[in-house]
């Protein structure tokens, strides 16, 4: 089996022993132990990414294809760049952190941890399709899972949480369904055959009048999962309701297929369509970048704080895509993962707090970094991390995204981007409240003096997630190369 | 014509003789012994459907008016194995509650019976043979509805049915008088040769196609659906909404896209009306349901809906992906009529909010359940996904990107009501939620078989390229 499939069928695999695994402590080694793996698997992934691309110069290398519906022309093909590597390897950190701060799980275990797995399973092959059916049968196949994790295992409002969660993001998928399909039955433009693969399509001049339909389609098809304003109002919610783990996943993970796709597909395939749309589209991320920020400083629960500013974070990201430039394109990447592992860091830490002070509530807590040091000083590292602070992931990407958007010489882009921009300084409002309210001062309630300190699974998840963003943060400029390199043939077709 | 020639209804003559067979039985078993004429039944069956799957010649007999192609041969193995997973399923209803009544053998005769008139329905040639088809397979489902007679609703659901049944069939014959007037014959090849697109034909086409809605359940055709799905029987029902759905809808394509196909820029249109009324007032009404069989009757009807995509395009394309979607609905709705039909026998329990903690007590069930519901839904990887996004695809390919976008959004909306289901069973929990309870094996082996189909159809691609190499020689 290839280096590829193995990232589809080690979940699988994972699930048919959780299938049979009886209790807790059963469910959670072999989920653990599938991570592990998963993990080592991505890591050696990347070293054999770079090994590969010093001799393979195609735009995705350690391709396979296997026809699947003969007559529609669908296959099972699959292939990775830069971008797939990293976020594949995101993906295995996150869903490793995610077992361990699981590792109490006590209702359903099983049925926990096999639901997470077939999360993990969509996006791992969301992001080593190469081939628009199969990218659609694993995003869906992401989604759907959410439905159950929140539902069962969430709080508060969690059937409702659930339901708007899935429906939205089910119909937004719906909507991209027509678009996929308007793509298809345009890929034979130029006289060839009807085919549902990127490169191929890619290659295909389709009619400007096409473009200009399907663009907005497929573009909100994959955003209103990267939290596009005003399709965003699931994230709150959702993230709220939903256990720690599962909120990690979807902010840290999930909503990262709403970039990947929108670059992958709307973008790569209908660049004239972005080119027509684009103005639309910057105002409403560039909205969603500052009504998130804003939004966030008024929320009093943790989660919905955080939930809040990964809109504004998703909202650059989109922002950063639709500059259409090396730059931008280079810091959305970035931002991707790095918000990837801070929101999960975030996440982690929240679900931490709340199970020892049974409150989110930031106004009730207090004096926490006297009580429980370890976790409240990464929840400040990651504060900062997350204000853009340099020597942390947040600012290359962030300065990335910036500098990009700025390089349109156009009055409208410019002033696009100063709005966005001042969003960072919204950002240390909300983060540095947080950090003023909630860890300093003095301890405001007494039963908080016996507060357990981290275990050694939850110091474990938080390391596995804070390490990739001070390795980014320091040393951005390998990762920056690889994703720059593969960013190139995507450039060169957009002129 | 020599004897061999018969050969073409070898599985008309197959099924006829079981009828016979059990018949004899039930003159001869003792009366102490009747319940082992189910198991009878179900092996005679069984051998009837493995049998089907022998080869078989295309050819016509009785100078047109019977018809087989390996299209109709495929599909006729397709109600086949519909029928006897359908049959696993009733197994332990018609042992425990039917036999003891000494009404059991009747209900099998009643039922193969309503099968060979659908046979003769999608293997006709003429609109005689297709009219006699048709009633001989509506006549016996009446009375199976019924089949319940302690029960006030199984009789009136039959009333229902056989009044709507023989207004839609009359009114379809005088659609079919209609086409006999312009064109002075009543073979298909004929006809298709002769008409023209004027007044009368068009009135002909709606005349005719208000018969065939009825048993599809198009929307406006639809009021009898939910009621008679209520009362009857719960396989009776599954049977309705399954068979007899799928059965109608086959031969509506087949009549569309030859015999009528000059007709096609009229039905086109109605076409396009019915599938969004349909699929739209579908999952209007399934929404605010609390009984799971009109909750299901009610999905079924906005399926109904999907089936019809298939047929505006007019083209192989979408007769290949109509006929892969209605065999993967056969298998998604069974699965999911027949853990309705399981929890009912033990607990007589067939509301939703009753479902509600199923899981922690029955999770095989529950299971099954959710897999049927995904798969009605279209969510990957089960098969219903792969029918719904093909029968898109064959939509979209014809350009009605309109259509297809009201098509995804009514798919958005059944999620909902799927959905709600899920939610009583996983999310829920109540203390006197349905304790556990054993099925018995012909349940389990009726079950597993449709959780097979649904798993494996949409993701094993062969079956598919079959359709459509068998489809090319329809046009």
């Amino acid at each position: 089996m290839d280096i590829l499939t193995l990232f589809v069928a080690l979940p699988i695999l994972t699930i048919l022993a959780l299938i049979f695994a009886k209790d807790l402590r059963q469910s959670r080694t072999i989920a653990m132990v599938g991570s592990l793996i998963q993990l080592g698997m991505a890591l050696n992934l990347l070293f054999a990414y770079f090994n590969e691309k010093t001799i393979n110069k195609a735009v995705f290398v350690f391709v396979k294809d296997v026809v699947w519906f003969e007559s529609f022309n669908i296959h099972y093909s699959i292939g990775v760049d830069a971008i797939s590597v990293v976020l594949i390897l995101l993906t295995s950190i996150v869903v490793l952190a995610g077992v361990f701060i699981s590792w109490k799980m006590a209702e359903l275990p099983k049925e926990f941890f096999i639901s997470l797995v077939v999360l993990s399973t969509g996006v791992y092959g969301f992001f080593i399709s190469t081939d628009l059916f199969t990218m659609f049968v694993f995003y869906e196949l992401a989604v759907i899972p959410m439905y159950l994790l929140i539902g069962i295992w969430g709080s508060g409002p969690r059937e409702y949480a659930a339901m708007k969660l899935t429906l939205m993001l089910m119909g937004a998928s719906a909507v991209l369904l027509v678009g996929i399909l308007g793509i298809y039955f345009h890929s034979n433009a130029d006289g060839g055959a009807l085919t549902f693969n990127l490169l191929q399509i890619a290659e295909v001049n389709i009619p400007f009048e096409a473009q200009k339909l399907f663009f907005p389609l497929t573009f909100i098809g994959f955003a209103v999962i990267g939290a596009l304003f005003p399709f965003h109002t699931w994230s709150p919610d959702g993230h709220a309701s939903a256990p720690t783990a599962v909120s990690m996943l979807h902010a840290g993970v999930l909503m990262k297929l709403g970039g990947y796709g929108v670059f992958r597909v709307a973008l790569f395939l209908l660049p004239e369509g972005a080119l027509h749309w684009s103005w639309f589209f910057i105002i409403l991320s560039a909205i969603g970048v500052i009504y998130g920020a804003f939004a966030a400083i008024k929320q009093t629960d943790l989660k919905y704080i955080n939930a809040y500013s990964s809109v504004s974070h998703l909202g650059m990201v989109l922002f950063a895509l639709l500059m259409l430039n090396k730059t931008a394109w280079n810091g959305a990447i970035l931002q991707s993962l790095s918000h990837g592992f801070m929101t999960a860091l975030f996440f982690a830490l929240i679900g931490m707090i709340y199970g020892r002070t049974h409150t989110r509530d930031v106004t009730k807590l207090g004096g926490l970094l006297k009580v429980i040091p370890f976790i409240s000083v990464i929840y400040v590292i990651a504060g900062l991390a997350s204000l853009g602070l340099p020597g942390f992931s947040g600012f290359v990407a962030e300065m990335n995204i910036f500098v990009g958007a700025f390089q349109h010489d156009n009055l409208f882009y410019r002033i696009a981007t100063i709005v966005s921009v001042s969003a960072i300084v919204v950002t240390a409002v909300y983060i540095l409240r947080v950090v003023g309210m909630m860890l300093m001062g003095p301890v405001t309630n007494d039963a908080y003096l016996q507060l357990e300190k981290a275990t050694w699974f939850e110091r474990t998840g938080i390391m596995l997630l804070l390490i990739p963003i001070v390795i980014i943060g320091v040393a951005p400029l390998w990762l920056s190369n690889a994703i720059l390199d593969s960013l190139t043939p995507f450039l060169a077709h957009l002129t | 014509m020599n004897t061999v020639n018969f050969l073409l209804m070898r599985q008309e003559i197959l099924l006829a003789s079981i009828v016979i067979l059990l018949i004899v039985a039930e003159i001869f078993v003792p009366a102490n012994r009747k319940k082992s004429i189910v198991h009878l039944a179900l092996l005679l069956f069984s051998i009837h459907t493995l049998v089907g799957f022998l080869p078989m010649a295309e050819g016509i007999l009785f100078g047109g008016m019977f018809r087989n192609t390996t299209l109709i041969h495929l599909f006729k193995n397709i109600l086949n194995i519909g029928v006897l997973i359908l049959l696993f399923q009733s197994a332990d209803w018609l042992q425990h509650k039917i036999f003891s009544q000494d009404r059991g053998t009747e209900f099998f005769v009643l039922l193969f019976t309503s099968l060979l008139g659908m046979y003769f329905m999608i293997s006709a040639g003429d609109f005689l043979m297709f009219y006699l088809g048709l009633e001989l397979s509506t006549l016996p489902i009446a009375a199976l509805a019924a089949y319940e007679t302690h029960k006030l609703t199984s009789s009136e659901a039959a009333v229902k049915f056989i009044l709507s049944a023989a207004l839609a069939s009359g009114v379809a014959l005088f659609g079919i008088s209609l086409l006999y007037a312009v064109s002075g014959s009543i073979y298909f090849d004929v006809i298709a040769a002769n008409i023209v697109q004027n007044p009368l034909t068009a009135l002909a086409l709606v005349l005719f196609l208000s018969g065939l809605g009825f048993k599809i359940s198009l929307v406006p055709f639809h009021f009898w659906t939910a009621d008679v799905y209520e009362g009857a029987p719960i396989c009776v029902a599954s049977y309705l909404s399954v068979i007899s759905k799928g059965a109608a809808a086959f031969i509506l394509m087949i009549i569309l896209f030859t015999v009528l196909k000059p007709l096609i820029d009229i039905w086109e249109n109605i076409m396009y009306v019915l599938a969004v009324a349909t699929m739209t007032l579908g999952n209007l009404f399934a929404l605010r349901q609390q009984n799971m069989k009109r909750f299901l009757a009610f999905s079924s009807i906005a399926q109904a809906g999907f089936i019809l995509l298939g047929l505006i395009t007019g083209t192989q394309l979408g007769a290949t992906t109509m006929v892969y979607f209605i065999a993967i609905y056969i298998f998604s709705n069974l699965a999911a009529f027949g853990v309705v039909q399981a929890i009912s026998q033990k607990t007589d329990k067939e509301n939703m909010s009753d479902y509600e903690g199923l899981y922690r007590t029955n999770p095989n069930l529950s299971l099954v359940m959710m897999l049927a519901l995904f798969s009605l839904a279209g969510i990957p990887p089960v098969a219903g996904f792969f029918g719904k996004f093909f029968l898109f695809t064959a939509t979209a390919s014809e350009g009605y990107y309109l259509l297809v976008f009201i098509a995804v959004a009514n798919v958005t909306v059944s999620l909902y009501y799927y959905l709600l289901v899920i939610r009583a069973m996983f999310l829920r929990t109540r203390p006197d939620a349905i304790p556990y309870f054993k099925s018995s094996l012909y349940m389990k082996i009726g079950l597993i078989a449709t959780v097979l189909g649904i798993l494996s159809l949409g993701l094993y691609s062969p079956l598919y390229e079959y359709i459509h190499e068998l489809s090319s020689k329809l046009l």
